[in-house]
C-alpha cells in the first residue's frame, strides 16, 4: 500500500483518527473519511489517471467536483457502476475502482440496489448551500418559510469549503457555515438536503434533484434506498450554484499535473493535501491569488505568478509584495514539459492583440494551477428558458433578467465578492419568503474574500509554430479530446452557429457536458471567426443549451420502485386468487391481469384453449368478465344522449331489455362497443371494452360537459362494484337456473338480450343478463364485489357435474372470431367504420349522431375500403401470424419490382376446435366482393394461399344462440 | 335472508397478515378497513335537491376541493363540482334509498359503489413520508389537515387521499388496483420497520 505521501501534518475537513483502504487499478492506497476519491488518489502522490478517449494521451486529475473532464472510473460492486468522477466519489473502506479512458460500460448485472423517490412542496428552494445559499436560505427562513436547501457536496459551506483566509462577521468562514447551518437545522420548517444534485428545472418551478444517500455509508443499511429523486414543487427558486473556474487554452494544456487553481486550493485546504511542492500559477484574474497564499503558508514553492493582464491589479501587486513572490505581467504559460507529469513550463509575454512577444523562458515545477476565469452555473435558469448575456467585467455569461418565481445570487450571478454576495443573497431569501407570505428583514452577514477582479479573458494562447488550424496539443475538451484544430476545421467549413460546432466537433457531449470547455469553445470560436467579415462577438456567439441532466442520473434511479412486482399498477377481480389458485396463466389487458388460458396437468396451450372452446360449444364454460368497463347512466334525457353518442338508438330500448351498441369518433371511425341495459325510464348501464373504460367515461363526460350542458344525463364508473361472471355453452341454462332458482330461464321468459333482477340461492342479489359473446347461449351473472367471490365458486360449484370450464381470454377469442365479432382496438384501429365491419345494421339512418356526417364523406363511401373479412389458409394448416399482410396472386415480389401492393392484413388468427382448422380474421381492400378469393400471405419465405370469406365461420344461421 | 356477511370477501383479505406484520404502532402501520359503505352521489349545487340530500346526510354538501363534511356515520368528499363520494359505516343500501328519494325526479344521481372501492388507512409518525414516496400532492401539515380529502394517485394509481386524523391518512383506491396500492405501500414503509 502507497503511503499518503502527500497529506499535510494537519488541517482538511477529514477525519484523521479512521484510515480507509482502497483500490485503483488494483493499486492500493490509502485515505481518510471526508476525502472523495480523487482527494485521496492526490494524498497518495497519485495524479495520473486514465488516458484521453481517443488519442490515448496520458490525462490527470484538473478539477475538485461535478465539471471534472478525466477522472472518470468505474466504481466496482454487485452491479458495477460506470463514469463516476473520482472528484465527486466519497471515500469508504474497501472501495474499488478502474480508471477509464473517457467510456465506462453498463454492467448487465440487475443493479440489486433499492431506489425511490419522495414528492414534497416547499415555499423556498435554495440550490446550492455556498455563502450565497446558506445566506439566502436562512434569510428566508427567517419568517417561517418553508425552505429546502440542498447541495451536491457532503456537507454545506459550498466554495467555502475550501476557504483559508476568508472571514464573515469577524471570523473564519468555516465558523460561519457551522454557526447557520446549525441555526438552519433548528427551523422546523427548513429542509436540509447535502448529497443532493438538482438537475433538471421544468414549468412552474418544478426541479427534479437525486439525492445520493449511502454511497458514503461503509456499510450500507439495507433499508436504505441507495439514490432517491427528489420531485419539488417550489413557490421560489433561489439559485445558488456557483461558477466554475476555467481551463486555459495551451500547448500541452493536458499535462498532468495542469489543474484548475481552485481545484489545487481545495485539495490544499479542505483535504489537506499538497498536490505539488512547486506549483507555477497562471491566471487571468484575482481570484487566483487566494490559492498564492495558501500555498506559501502550507510552505509549497511558488517559483512565479502568471498573470495575463497587462497591469497588476492591486490584489496581484499586494500579492506580489507582501509574499515575495514574482508576479509577472502579460504572462502565459506556452508550453508545458514532462514525462508524462508537467516538470516544466514555458512562458511567453501575451500582447494585447493576443500575439506572443518577446522571448521565452522556461520554470521548473511539478504542478501548473490555472484560472482562465469562471463560468456561473447557469444551467438550471437556462433550462427553464432564462435568457444569458455576456458581462465582459467577468468574461462570463450571466443571467438576464430572472425566470418567474426565481432569483440567481452569488457567483451563478456574476457576483464574486464575498461581502456583496452575502448582501444580495440575503435580500433574494427575504424576498423569495416575503413573495410566499412570510416577510423578514434581518442585516446580512458581513463578509471579507471572493477576490476575482478584473478579467482579462485569453481564449487562446497562439503555439510556437504553425497554424492554428494545426494546434492540435491545445485542447479545449479533454474529455472528449478535441483541440483548436477541431474548432478550425469546423469553423472552416463555414459552421458560426455553437450548437453547429458543438455537434461537429462533439465538444462538451461528454459526461461532464463541457462544463470546464463550453465558454472556453465559445471563446476559440470566436477567435476563429475574428477577421472574418462581420466577425460576431462572444456574447453574440453564446453556448450551446444547457439541457437537463445538469449531471447524470442512473436510470435506475429515474426508475425507482417501479421495477419488477411493482413495475407497473396491476388491475385484478375479485377472483383473481381463484385463478391463481386454479393455475391460470394471466395475460395483460390495459392493466388488468386476465386469466388467458387454464392449463391443466401436462397441457400446453394450445390443448388447454381447445378443451376450453369444446366446453364453451358442447357443454358449459365460465368467464370471470369482471373487467368490462361499467358506467352508470342516470338523467331524464339518458336516452337523448346515447342516441347522440351511439351509431344505434337507445333512446325507445325497453325497460329489462340491453342492446349492443357502438360509437364513433366524429369521423366515423369506431372506437369502443358494448352491451347497454335499460334498468328505468331515466337509467341505463353501459359496458365498454377492458381497455376502454376510462377513455369512453372521459368520452362521455366531455360531449356531456362542452356540448350538450342542456341535457339532463350524469355518469358514474362502477366498473368495480360488479363482478360479472359469464356461464356459456348449450348447458348453461342449467347452471343458471340452479343458481338463480328463483329465475325463469325458459327461452320464452328469458330471451336473448333480456336482463332480471334476482336473488341467487346463496342470498346474493343479482343481476342476470342473456347476451353471448361467443354465439352460444350464454349468461351473465352480475353481482356486488364484495361477493364476487362467492358468485364464481357458486357457479363453479353448480356446474361441477356438467364439466364446467372456467376459460381464458385466448377462448374467448376463438370463441368471438368463428362468430365474426370484431375487438375494438384489435380488428379495428381508428381508421375502420362500422360499415366496414360488415355492421352496417347497427348504424341509424334516420337519428343524428357523432360520426354520423362522416358517413357523406367521399372517402368513407369508396368501395374499396378494407373491410373485416374471414381468412382460412388453404392448406388447413398454417396459423396466419397476426399482421401478415395479404397480397394479389401474381403481384411482382422481386426486389427490383418495387414495393409490393398490399390488399390488407391479418387483424386475429387462431386455431379453431369448432372448425378444426387455423383460421382468421383480416382487413381486406373490397374484402365483401373478393369472398372466394384466394389471397397470397407471405410468412417467412414461403407464400401462403389464404381464401377470403364471409366473417362469420361458426353457426352462421345463429341457431345455437337460443340453446 | 341469508346472512350475507359471511359470503363477503374484501380486496386485501389475502394481504392482511402481511400488512399487520409490517406495521410499527412507533412509525408507520396498514391495514384495510373493510366494508365500509360507498355512495357516489351527483346532484346539481345549490339546488332544492342538494338542500334534501344534505337534510339526508345531516350536513351541507362541501363545496370545494379537498373539503368533507359530516361525520362517520354518513361523511361527504368532494370529488368536483357536482360530484361527491359518501361514505358510511352504515347500511350503504338504505343511504343510497334515502338520497335517491331525496333527489326524487331532479337530475342527479345516487348509487351504492361500496365494492366499487375499498379503504387503506396508513397511520403512524412515517405516514406522510411513505405517502411522500408516491403522491404529488402537498401533504405538509400547513396544507394538508385532518378532514382534507382530495383525488390524486399514489404511485401512478389514481386514489383518493383522505387525512382522518394528525398521523393517520386514508386511501381509497378501486379495488381492482387495491392489491398494488397495498403491496407498493408494503416496499415503502420498508425504510421504517426494518
Amino acid at each position: 500500500m502507497t503511503a499518503q505521501t502527500r497529506r499535510l501534518p494537519d488541517g482538511g475537513r477529514i477525519d484523521r483518527g479512521r484510515e480507509l483502504t482502497f483500490t485503483v487499478d488494483n493499486v492500493e492506497y490509502a485515505g481518510h473519511p471526508g476525502d472523495t476519491v480523487a482527494s485521496a488518489l492526490l494524498a497518495n502522490g497519485r495524479m495520473e489517471v486514465g488516458s484521453s478517449i481517443y488519442l490515448g494521451r496520458p490525462r490527470g486529475i484538473v478539477a475538485a467536483g461535478a465539471e471534472e473532464p478525466n477522472a472518470l472510473l468505474q466504481v466496482g460492486g454487485e452491479c458495477s457502476e460506470p463514469m463516476v468522477p473520482a472528484t465527486v466519489r466519497a471515500l469508504v473502506d474497501g472501495l474499488g475502482a478502474r480508471t477509464l479512458s473517457g467510456l465506462g460500460h453498463l454492467d448487465p448485472a440487475s443493479d440489486p440496489e433499492q431506489y425511490d423517490k419522495r414528492f414534497v412542496h416547499t415555499d423556498v428552494l435554495v440550490i446550492g448551500a455556498g455563502p450565497a445559499g446558506l445566506a439566502a436560505a436562512t434569510a428566508a427562513a427567517t419568517g417561517g418559510a418553508r425552505v429546502i436547501l440542498l447541495d451536491e457536496q457532503a456537507e454545506l459551506g459550498g466554495s467555502l469549503l475550501a476557504s483559508g483566509e476568508e472571514r464573515v462577521d469577524g471570523r473564519p468562514a468555516l465558523e460561519w457555515v457551522a454557526d447557520v447551518t446549525a441555526r438552519l437545522e433548528a427551523f422546523h420548517a427548513v429542509t436540509l438536503l447535502a448529497r443532493t444534485t438538482a438537475f433538471g428545472s421544468y414549468d412552474d418551478n418544478y426541479v427534479l434533484a437525486v439525492e445520493r444517500r449511502t454511497d458514503h455509508l461503509d456499510e450500507p443499511l439495507t433499508h436504505l434506498s441507495r439514490q432517491r429523486l427528489w420531485h419539488i414543487r417550489a413557490g421560489q427558486v433561489v439559485i445558488a450554484t456557483g461558477a466554475h473556474e476555467r481551463p486555459l487554452v495551451f500547448a500541452g494544456n493536458d499535462r498532468p499535473g495542469v489543474m484548475l487553481a481552485d481545484a489545487v486550493r481545495t485539495y490544499l485546504n479542505r483535504y489537506a493535501v499538497s498536490v505539488g511542492d512547486r506549483v507555477v500559477v497562471a491566471t487571468t484574474n484575482d481570484s487566483a491569488y487566494h490559492l498564492v497564499g495558501d500555498l506559501l503558508a502550507a510552505g509549497v514553492d511558488v517559483p512565479v505568478v502568471l498573470d495575463a493582464r497587462p497591469v497588476l491589479s492591486e490584489r496581484a501587486a499586494e500579492t506580489a509584495v507582501s509574499h515575495g513572490v514574482p508576479v509577472r505581467p502579460r504572462a502565459v504559460v506556452v508550453a508545458t514539459h514532462g514525462d508524462p507529469r508537467v516538470s516544466a513550463v514555458e512562458i511567453s509575454e501575451i500582447d494585447d492583440g493576443g500575439q506572443l512577444v518577446g522571448g521565452r523562458d522556461t520554470v521548473d515545477c511539478d504542478t501548473l494551477a490555472v484560472s482562465g476565469g469562471w463560468s456561473p452555473v447557469v444551467h438550471l435558469h437556462s433550462q427553464r428558458q432564462g435568457k444569458l448575456t455576456w458581462n465582459a467585467g467577468i468574461a462570463g455569461f450571466v443571467p438576464d433578467g430572472v425566470v418567474r418565481n426565481q432569483l440567481v445570487v452569488g457567483s451563478a450571478a456574476g457576483e464574486f465578492d464575498l461581502d456583496a454576495t452575502l448582501a444580495a443573497a440575503t435580500d433574494a431569501g427575504f424576498e423569495a419568503a416575503g413573495r410566499q407570505g412570510y416577510p423578514a428583514d434581518v442585516a446580512a452577514s458581513r463578509g471579507v474574500g471572493g477576490w476575482c477582479g478584473p478579467v482579462r479573458p485569453v481564449w487562446l494562447v497562439p503555439g510556437l509554430d504553425g497554424e492554428p488550424g494545426e494546434w492540435r496539443e491545445h485542447f479545449v475538451d479533454q474529455q472528449r479530446d478535441q483541440t483548436v484544430a477541431d474548432v478550425w476545421r469546423a469553423t472552416g467549413t463555414g459552421m458560426r452557429n455553437v450548437e453547429h460546432v458543438k455537434r461537429y466537433t462533439s465538444i462538451g457531449t461528454g459526461q461532464d457536458q463541457g462544463r470546464t470547455s463550453g465558454v472556453v469553445a465559445t471563446g476559440v470560436i470566436a477567435a476563429a471567426l475574428a477577421g472574418s467579415g462581420a466577425a460576431p462577438d462572444i456574447g453574440e456567439i453564446g453556448v450551446a443549451s444547457y439541457r437537463a441532466p445538469y449531471t447524470p442520473v442512473p436510470f435506475a434511479t429515474i426508475a425507482g420502485r417501479e421495477r419488477g412486482d411493482l413495475f407497473d399498477p396491476t388491475r385484478t377481480t375479485p377472483v383473481h386468487g381463484w385463478h391463481v389458485d386454479h393455475g391460470a396463466e394471466f395475460e395483460v389487458v390495459g392493466q388488468w391481469l386476465r386469466p388467458w388460458y387454464y392449463p391443466q396437468q401436462g397441457e400446453s396451450m394450445d390443448d388447454a384453449v381447445r378443451r376450453e372452446c369444446r366446453a364453451a360449444r358442447t357443454g358449459v364454460a365460465m368467464m370471470d368478465v369482471t373487467t368490462l368497463g361499467k358506467i352508470e347512466v342516470r338523467g331524464r334525457d339518458a336516452g337523448e344522449f346515447l342516441n347522440r353518442i351511439y351509431t344505434n338508438a337507445f333512446k325507445k330500448l325497453a325497460v329489462g331489455s340491453a342492446r349492443y351498441g357502438v360509437m364513433c369518433r366524429p369521423d366515423g371511425m369506431m372506437f369502443d362497443d358494448g352491451v347497454n341495459l335499460r334498468l328505468s325510464e331515466d337509467r341505463y348501464f353501459l359496458t365498454t371494452s377492458t381497455g376502454g373504460a376510462a377513455g369512453v367515461l372521459d368520452w362521455l363526460e366531455e360531449w356531456s360537459q362542452t356540448e350538450w350542458p342542456d341535457l339532463d344525463v350524469v355518469f358514474t364508473s362502477v366498473t368495480e362494484q360488479w363482478t360479472t361472471v359469464a356461464v356459456v355453452g348449450p348447458r348453461s341454462r342449467e347452471v343458471v337456473s340452479r343458481v338463480a332458482p328463483d329465475l325463469d330461464v325458459s327461452g320464452e321468459a328469458f330471451p336473448f338480450m333480456a336482463f332480471r333482477e334476482t336473488t341467487l340461492a346463496s342470498g346474493l342479489p343479482a343481476r342476470v343478463c342473456r347476451i353471448s359473446f361467443s354465439g352460444e347461449l350464454a349468461f351473465e351473472i352480475n353481482a356486488s364485489g364484495w361477493y364476487g367471490r362467492a358468485l364464481w365458486e357458486d357457479v363453479y360449484a353448480a356446474g361441477h357435474d356438467l364439466g364446467i370450464t372456467p376459460y381464458g381470454t385466448e377462448t374467448m377469442h376463438v370463441l368471438r372470431a368463428e362468430k365474426g365479432y370484431p375487438i375494438a382496438g384489435q380488428d379495428t384501429d381508428g381508421t375502420v367504420t362500422p360499415q366496414d365491419l360488415g355492421m352496417g345494421w347497427v348504424v341509424s339512418k334516420t337519428k343524428d349522431f357523432v360520426g354520423k356526417r362522416s358517413y357523406s364523406r367521399a372517402d368513407t363511401a369508396r368501395g374499396d375500403r378494407k373491410h373485416l373479412v374471414g381468412v382460412l389458409p388453404v392448406d388447413g394448416s398454417t396459423r396466419l401470424p397476426e399482421g401478415t399482410q395479404l397480397v394479389a396472386p401474381g403481384s411482382p415480389s422481386a426486389p427490383t419490382d418495387g414495393p409490393v401492393p398490399m390488399l390488407g392484413h391479418v387483424t386475429s388468427s387462431y386455431q379453431s376446435e369448432a372448425l378444426g382448422r387455423p383460421f382468421g380474421l383480416a382487413l381486406v381492400k373490397s374484402g365483401r366482393e373478393r369472398f372466394g378469393e384466394v389471397l397470397l400471405a407471405p410468412i417467412g419465405d414461403r407464400l401462403v394461399e389464404v381464401e377470403v370469406t364471409s366473417p362469420v365461420l361458426y353457426d352462421p344461421e345463429g341457431t345455437k344462440r337460443d340453446g | 335472508m341469508a346472512d350475507l356477511t359471511t359470503l363477503r370477501r374484501s380486496p386485501l383479505t389475502h394481504l392482511a397478515d402481511r400488512m399487520a406484520a409490517a406495521s410499527v404502532s412507533v412509525t408507520v402501520s396498514l391495514s384495510e378497513v373493510p366494508f365500509l359503505g360507498m355512495v357516489s352521489l351527483r346532484v346539481e349545487p345549490s339546488t332544492p335537491a342538494a338542500t334534501r340530500v344534505a337534510d339526508v346526510l345531516g350536513a351541507p354538501l362541501p363545496t370545494g376541493c379537498g373539503e368533507t363534511t359530516g361525520d362517520d356515520d354518513r361523511r361527504a368528499l368532494w370529488l368536483g363540482p357536482d360530484e361527491w363520494l359518501v361514505v358510511t359505516t352504515g347500511d350503504p343500501v338504505v343511504l343510497t334509498r334515502e338520497l335517491d328519494a331525496a333527489l326524487g325526479e331532479d337530475p342527479g344521481l345516487a348509487l351504492d359503489v361500496s365494492a366499487n372501492r375499498t379503504v387503506v388507512e396508513l397511520a403512524g409518525p412515517r405516514a406522510r413520508t411513505v405517502l411522500e414516496k408516491g403522491c404529488p400532492v402537498d401533504l405538509h401539515r400547513r396544507s394538508f389537515v385532518p378532514g382534507r380529502a382530495v383525488a390524486t394517485t399514489l404511485a401512478r394509481v389514481p386514489v383518493l387521499l383522505w387525512q382522518t386524523g394528525h398521523d393517520a391518512y386514508r386511501l381509497l383506491p378501486r379495488s381492482s388496483f387495491a392489491d398494488y396500492v397495498a403491496r407498493w405501500l408494503l416496499d415503502a414503509m420498508r425504510e421504517f420497520n426494518g
